[in-house]
């Protein structure tokens, strides 16, 4: 039982955090913004050449054999600076999934492309009116030949309008919410048939929806086994979701930090604010939630690369339930502090808190993983 | 960063499981698990059997007599003892006055108290908490006057624990009057037997007698059971609240409770079937099972910190009794309107008569109740945020 980053974790953590804080200033991303594309092609490279995207790949396939704990370190740090670019969608959701479940072909043509940063992905894993459950996929995928022709349509696929590819998830047999039947497909974003509508999220990142029309794929485009694929999605998904439990923890940090620093600095009735014990209280609470979500994204970190699904499942859902809650609550209570400041564009804690908030709908809800979590104790006790 | 427990650990674990199979009394046992008071008589034998082995202060380093466990294993030894249905170890004796003897008290001390608190033979009560000085600890008016070789102590102190008990009590004291309200209080260790001291129930919103007011008038002190230097208790005090912090988290305690909450959970009746059925009830029972997982991981964050517990600390404390409270406020919901009746005589050991509902319900409302103190005492909740205000935030 130890809680110490090793040396090299250190050294990452650091040398991200300083590139971060030189690099990726709060002006600089909002020109990233403005841009209209959301995302920095200077930022991708710089994270590249740092060795950032091959970080959690395995050493066979350019990579550098890293693990949960390093996507934590990663994730946190992106959070404290509310970094847009499409990590999650490329390296920890597609990538993780072609590490996990991939063939050795797909891992040598997508895992090398991806860390020198040419290659951009994304995952299309969600359909409109499944809200969270991943095996509510209506999207086909009917054989035709050897090669199998889709049809369908994704939501929320975060970053999907800056892919080169995606992996879409498409039922190959079996009814709407069966977990069998669901197979795993490479598309080509440019592939006859698929059409991408990308949006801008509240909080500056970019999400679309994804239509497919009779697309074409050859079978060799299938990541892992025909029907199979649900077990490999929901455990890209958890990776993900323990990511973004990781980055709400640097969002939460950064906020407490953003308050702390507002409250000490504005004046009110002749003294700073910080000095009434009626917001020293509000400020204490946001702490208390920051530490005790560390702790479980560290916990979310930890279970993220088990093959032990329960486990797994049970130590992301109780993460992602405290720390969308508390994402909440910090968010919320520093906005408040910041008092009319922190309705304003102006604020960094204005887009902390929209980061905050987005962060709780994705990948499952307070509400959503309670279910979960209280559903595991019916079966368990019955 | 490594969230398993080393083999060692474990090897630990199943140590001292296989100890508790062996040598926890079957009936001492079977009340602490149905949340039943255990006696004073209990506590003792179970204090008895802990030493026979050596683990009798779970915390204390080996040079005092104690196992000298590393925290981790401190806190495996606690969450398998709550587990097995061990009662609690009396803390003011273990826990609060043996530290501060062993970091600032002299050798004689030492060997004369040490040995006792181990053993349980000797029963500690704590004289923090006064009428006017609560929160305001360094408020207090207690005076110990210096008459020779002695001090005379006149005053009242409160909140006392379990002080029907007692037979040593350990107190602050104001031996200056005339420098500022922290710096002239001393720590005193006092004879509960000493002429002109008068120990007064307080009952509680239960209808428990676990708490007194002990009076103090003209009572001898011999200048020998101070701590450390005249006026510096404070230092004293501080160093034992913090230590009292750190356990207030009660993970052990809370993790058996949460396991019998949902054997309760299972066993309660909702329209004909188990409320553990319900969902709304249900989803309760889950959310303090993550908050009580964010809670083990934080103590264990802060207890592993190279540096030591620092005020940090204070969060483990707010976190801590704010879970309890919501788990035996469950209990309480969990058998519903059996929970109303108040059957106190089914608290005894030998209480045969008629009960409303199960067994679960006896102890619901009343624990319910008793537990508000949680976030009151060992520093209000309140006081534990100015501390994180302040301490940690540097407002």
């Amino acid at each position: 039982m130890n809680f110490e980053l090793t040396e090299e974790q250190q050294m990452l953590q650091d040398s991200l955090r300083r590139f971060l804080a030189n690099e990726y200033t709060f002006d600089k991303r909002r020109d990233v913004l403005a841009s209209g594309k959301g995302t920095s092609e200077t930022t991708w490279n710089a994270l590249a050449e740092m060795g950032l995207l091959a970080f959690t790949f395995p050493e066979d396939y350019d990579g550098l054999g890293g693990n949960g704990i390093d996507t934590m370190i990663v994730m946190e740090s992106f959070g404290r600076a509310l970094v847009t670019e499409p990590y999650l969608a490329t390296v920890v959701l597609a990538g993780g999934l072609v590490r996990d479940a991939g063939s050795d072909a797909q891992k040598q043509a997508i895992l090398p492309a991806i860390a020198s940063g040419e290659k951009l992905m994304a995952l299309a894993a969600y359909e409109n009116g499944a809200r969270y459950n991943l095996a509510n996929v209506k999207t086909r995928a009917e054989a035709s030949g050897s090669d199998y022709v889709l049809n369908g349509a994704k939501t929320a696929v975060i970053h999907g309008g800056q892919a080169n590819q995606l992996i879409v998830s498409a039922r190959t047999s079996g009814d709407t919410r069966d977990q069998n039947g669901i197979t795993l497909f490479l598309v080509d974003a440019d592939a006859s048939g698929v059409t991408i509508n990308d949006f801008a999220t509240h909080d500056g990142f970019r999400t679309a929806e994804v239509s497919l029309k009779e697309v074409k794929v050859t079978a060799d485009a299938i990541v892992g086994e025909v029907d199979k694929g649900f077990p490999a999605l929901e455990k890209a998904i958890d990776q993900g979701t323990a990511a973004i439990c990781a980055e709400a923890v640097g969002t939460m940090d950064a906020m407490v930090e953003a308050t702390l620093e507002y409250t000490q600095t504005r004046k009110q009735f002749g003294v700073p604010i910080a000095k009434f014990q009626v917001l020293q209280h509000k400020m204490a609470d946001m702490f208390i939630h920051a530490q005790q979500g560390r702790s479980m994204a560290i916990l979310a970190a930890d279970q993220a690369d088990s093959d032990d699904r329960d486990a797994r499942r049970e130590a992301i859902s109780q993460a992602k339930l405290l720390i969308g809650q508390g994402a909440r609550e910090v968010g919320q209570i520093g906005v408040q502090l910041h008092g009319g400041m922190g309705v304003t564009d102006e604020m960094f804690a204005a887009h902390l808190f929209k980061r905050l908030t987005l962060i709780n709908l994705l990948f499952g809800d307070a509400d959503y993983h309670l279910g979960q979590v209280s559903d595991n104790l019916l079966d368990k006790t019955a | 960063m490594d969230l398993n427990y080393t083999p060692e650990q474990e090897a630990f674990r199943q140590e001292v499981r296989q100890f508790l199979k062996d040598k926890l009394p079957a009936d001492i046992q079977e009340r602490v698990q149905k949340r039943l008071r255990p006696t004073k008589d209990m506590v003792q034998r179970w204090q008895q059997i802990l030493h026979a082995q050596g683990w009798g202060g779970s915390t204390w380093p080996k040079e005092f007599g104690g196992p000298g466990w590393s925290e981790v294993e401190q806190l495996i030894f606690e969450e398998e003892c709550a587990l097995a249905g061990a009662p609690r170890q009396l803390d003011f004796g273990l826990r609060m006055v043996a530290p501060v003897i062993m970091k600032f008290g002299n050798q004689e001390q030492k060997d004369r108290h040490l040995p006792g608190i181990l053993s349980g033979d000797v029963w500690w009560s704590q004289g923090y908490s006064e009428p006017g000085a609560g929160s305001d600890l360094a408020s207090l008016r207690t005076t110990a006057e210096r008459d020779g070789d002695h001090y005379i102590v006149n005053g009242q102190k409160t909140w006392t624990t379990l002080g029907q008990h007692g037979d040593w009590i350990f107190c602050l004291v104001r031996t200056n009057k005339e420098v500022k309200s922290q710096e002239g209080i001393s720590f005193l260790l006092i004879d509960m037997k000493s002429p002109g001291i008068d120990v007064k129930p307080i009952i509680m919103l239960d209808g428990e007698h676990e708490i007194n007011d002990v009076f103090f008038d003209n009572v001898k002190v011999p200048v020998e059971n101070r701590i450390g230097e005249e006026d510096k208790g404070w230092t004293y005090a501080k160093f034992l609240l913090g230590h009292e912090r750190t356990g207030l988290a009660n993970v052990g305690q809370w993790k058996a409770m949460m396991r019998r909450m949902k054997e309760i959970a299972r066993q309660e009746q909702d329209d004909g079937k188990p409320i553990i059925e319900n969902p709304r009830f249900r989803d309760r029972l889950a959310q303090l099972d993550a908050e009580l997982r964010a809670l083990e991981l934080t103590v264990l964050r802060v207890l592993t910190n190279a540096s030591g517990p620092g005020p940090e600390a204070s969060i483990l404390k707010i976190r801590g009794t704010e879970i309890g409270q919501r788990m035996f406020e469950l209990a309480m919901e969990a058998t519903g309107q059996d929970a109303i009746t108040h059957i106190p005589e089914a608290l005894e050991p030998d209480y045969t008569g008629p009960l409303v509902g199960s067994v679960n319900a006896v102890p619901g409302a009343g624990d319910y109740f008793n537990m508000r103190k949680l976030s009151i005492f060992g520093g209000s909740n309140e006081i534990q945020r100015n501390i994180i205000s302040k301490l940690v935030l540097g407002l």
